[in-house]
């Protein structure tokens, strides 16, 4: 009788399932997973390495490059690092927008997660449905910081302008005729917070149309249902944080455990799964995009009435405004030792985590009093989550692994970083 | 969620289905109603009005705070606003710009060489705050090509072109950013 060998294979990194540039290597049994080998480091580009030579300003932008579905909570972390090693208090307004686009920033999230998972695993038309909205939220990126993506937008000392009073309009042309300009305008009419909110009353709807293209869809439950169980022991054993955790059913959310910024004010629950399978986390991540939606419908209330400076008036961190640096000798001093030497940050470390959409993204910096960090550690939650793929995928088929990816919300830019 | 029964908040207690709850669900998987259900979201969306933006012909709206393409630019009476303080290169992260000065003949200090580099340039917009005269500003130009890779190399003159070319719009921009910055 001849030996039977179990079958390997190479999955990516060019596999359109593979979210980037993982390259798994599968041994098989059949068609059964025996063990799932993930090979990372693709996409490493030594950003932990290269923040070492720039000054805590430069690093911001490449903070955005990281996971680069959900760019502004990764600066929180890093600017959060910076505020706390300095001791400064974060002026109460930068506050309410920052925890704004952190919010804005996980629907984002889970809006891509959600229609690429749907994609991987057959539901075609999520996608077109889910970035249909990423559309405003990217257009509400542009209004506050000029790029729809890689924002630099939240910097050491709060954020670096306040929100715009008008948003861009939509322009005649020859598909469109006036009329219909004047109704793609309609909600474009006030200040970003007029725009924000007309799309806070709008996206419940929306979430219920995705619940009813796959909740209760047999083919997306076949899928999704008994796959990638994680127990809630195992779970916390491997490190899982963010939906991944909660969908195993652990009360866990850096947002309620130890607040930061003006969660603490915020009113809204922790979805938790029971199961701990990829329908769970499914449910997890749509009932987190519904509580999103109401925390950025507090924040607007309270913005709206609120108004107020947005950067901290200390000239040793935050450059001055830019008429005052035009006409005074020290304002215009102090802009150019900030975008030269930059800022000092005092002797020490510290560790600062964020609830970001994927788990807990932290930043632990230490500096020697320089301009630059000394040494700057990314914990990324993608890495973690990926770590545990061996143990998700073991016995299950090949067309679950995509499923168990998809789950995953894996991003290489932060885990290779 | 009716089908399955199960709620992501709910206590387990209540996540059980009871077995009246198991056969009707049993009939009813015959009858294909979720699958309806997703259809009929389709079949909306099949009648309703068209989102789609038709580019080139249309473009989606854009931002004054826009950050594309780099442009240097000129005062009112043609001369270039540029003085080589050099803070946009000693600020930029990517290290894409490169200048280099020399005295002109009327004994104003000028740049004899000024060229970003687009394919290093990360478009994070620090050149332009640090700008203490607004010379180095981000248009709104995102159509942009080179069809070799040296031509994404941008120089002086290239720069003050664009800078010239749009001058109105970035004028307009930067007047209505003012007040934020």
């Amino acid at each position: 009788m001849a030996e039977i060998k179990n079958y390997t294979i190479n999955f990516g990194p060019q596999h359109p399932a593979a979210h980037g540039v993982l390259r798994l290597v599968l041994e098989l049994d059949g068609e059964v997973v025996e063990r799932a080998d993930p090979h990372i480091g693709l996409l490493h580009r030594a950003t932990e390495k290269l923040a070492e030579h720039k000054t805590f300003l430069q690093n911001v932008p490449y903070m955005d490059r990281l996971d680069y579905v959900s760019m502004m909570v990764n600066e929180h972390a890093y600017v959060m690092a910076i505020e706390r090693m300095l001791g400064i208090e974060v002026p109460i307004r930068a506050q309410y927008i920052r925890v704004m686009f952190d919010e804005i920033t996980r629907i984002l999230n889970h809006l891509l997660w959600l229609g690429a998972s749907g994609i991987d695993l057959g539901a075609m038309t999520m996608f077109f449905y889910t970035f249909r909205e990423r559309e405003d939220l990217l257009d509400a990126y542009e209004a506050v910081s000029g790029a729809r993506m890689h924002a630099a937008y939240y910097r050491p000392g709060g954020v670096y302008r306040d929100l715009p009073e008008s948003m861009a309009h939509y322009k005649e042309s020859k598909v469109h005729s006036a009329a219909d300009i004047k109704r793609m305008n309609a909600n474009r009419q006030g200040s970003l917070l007029d725009f924000l909110e007309d799309f806070t009353n709008r996206f419940p709807t929306y979430v219920d149309e995705y619940e009813t293209l796959l909740t209760d869809n047999r083919i997306w439950k076949q899928r999704t249902v008994g796959i990638g169980v994680v127990s809630p022991e195992r779970a916390l054993a491997l490190g899982f944080t963010g939906p991944m955790l909660r969908g195993s059913g652990v009360v866990w959310d850096l947002r309620k455990k130890q607040p930061y910024e003006v969660y603490d004010r915020m009113d809204f629950d922790i979805p938790v799964g029971v199961e701990g399978d990829c329908y769970d986390r499914y449910l997890v991540r749509i009932e987190e995009m519904r509580q999103s939606n109401r925390i950025i419908k507090q924040c607007i209330e309270w913005l709206r009435k609120n108004p107020g400076p947005v950067m901290v008036e200390n000239f040793k961190i935050a450059p001055p405004k830019r008429a005052a640096m035009k006409e005074n000798m020290e304002e215009l001093i102090h802009h150019f030792k900030l975008f030269t030497e930059g800022m000092h940050v005092p002797e020490g470390e510290v560790y600062s985590a964020v609830e970001h959409p994927k788990g807990e993204f932290g930043i632990y910096l230490v500096s020697d009093g320089a301009n630059k960090p000394y040494r700057m550690k990314i914990r990324a939650p993608g890495f973690a989550h990926l770590s545990a793929l061996d143990e998700m995928t073991r016995g299950h088929m090949l067309a679950d692994v995509v499923a168990i990816i998809g789950t995953q919300d894996i991003v290489f830019g932060e885990v290779d970083r | 969620m009716a089908g399955g029964g199960r709620r992501v908040d709910a206590d387990p207690a209540l996540v059980m289905v009871s077995a009246m709850e198991k056969i009707i669900n049993f009939f009813k998987s015959f009858l294909l109603l979720e699958l309806l259900k997703g259809m009929s979201v389709t079949g909306r969306y099949f009648f309703a009005r068209h989102i789609t933006v038709e580019y080139p012909d249309e473009k989606t709206p854009q931002s004054f705070r826009f950050r594309g393409l780099h442009a240097q630019r000129r005062y009112a009476n043609g001369e270039e606003r540029c003085i080589a303080c050099k803070l946009c290169e000693a600020v930029c992260p990517a290290l894409a710009i490169n200048i280099e000065v020399a005295e002109r003949a009327d004994g104003t200090r000028r740049t004899t060489r000024y060229d970003i580099d687009m394919t290093k340039c990360i478009f994070c917009g620090f050149c332009e705050e640090s700008c203490p005269v607004d010379a180095i500003v981000e248009t709104r130009v995102y159509e942009y090509h080179g069809e070799k890779r040296g031509d994404l190399y941008y120089t002086k003159t290239m720069l003050l072109a664009v800078g010239d070319k749009h001058e109105e719009q970035i004028a307009r921009d930067r007047a209505l950013d003012a007040k934020y910055r």
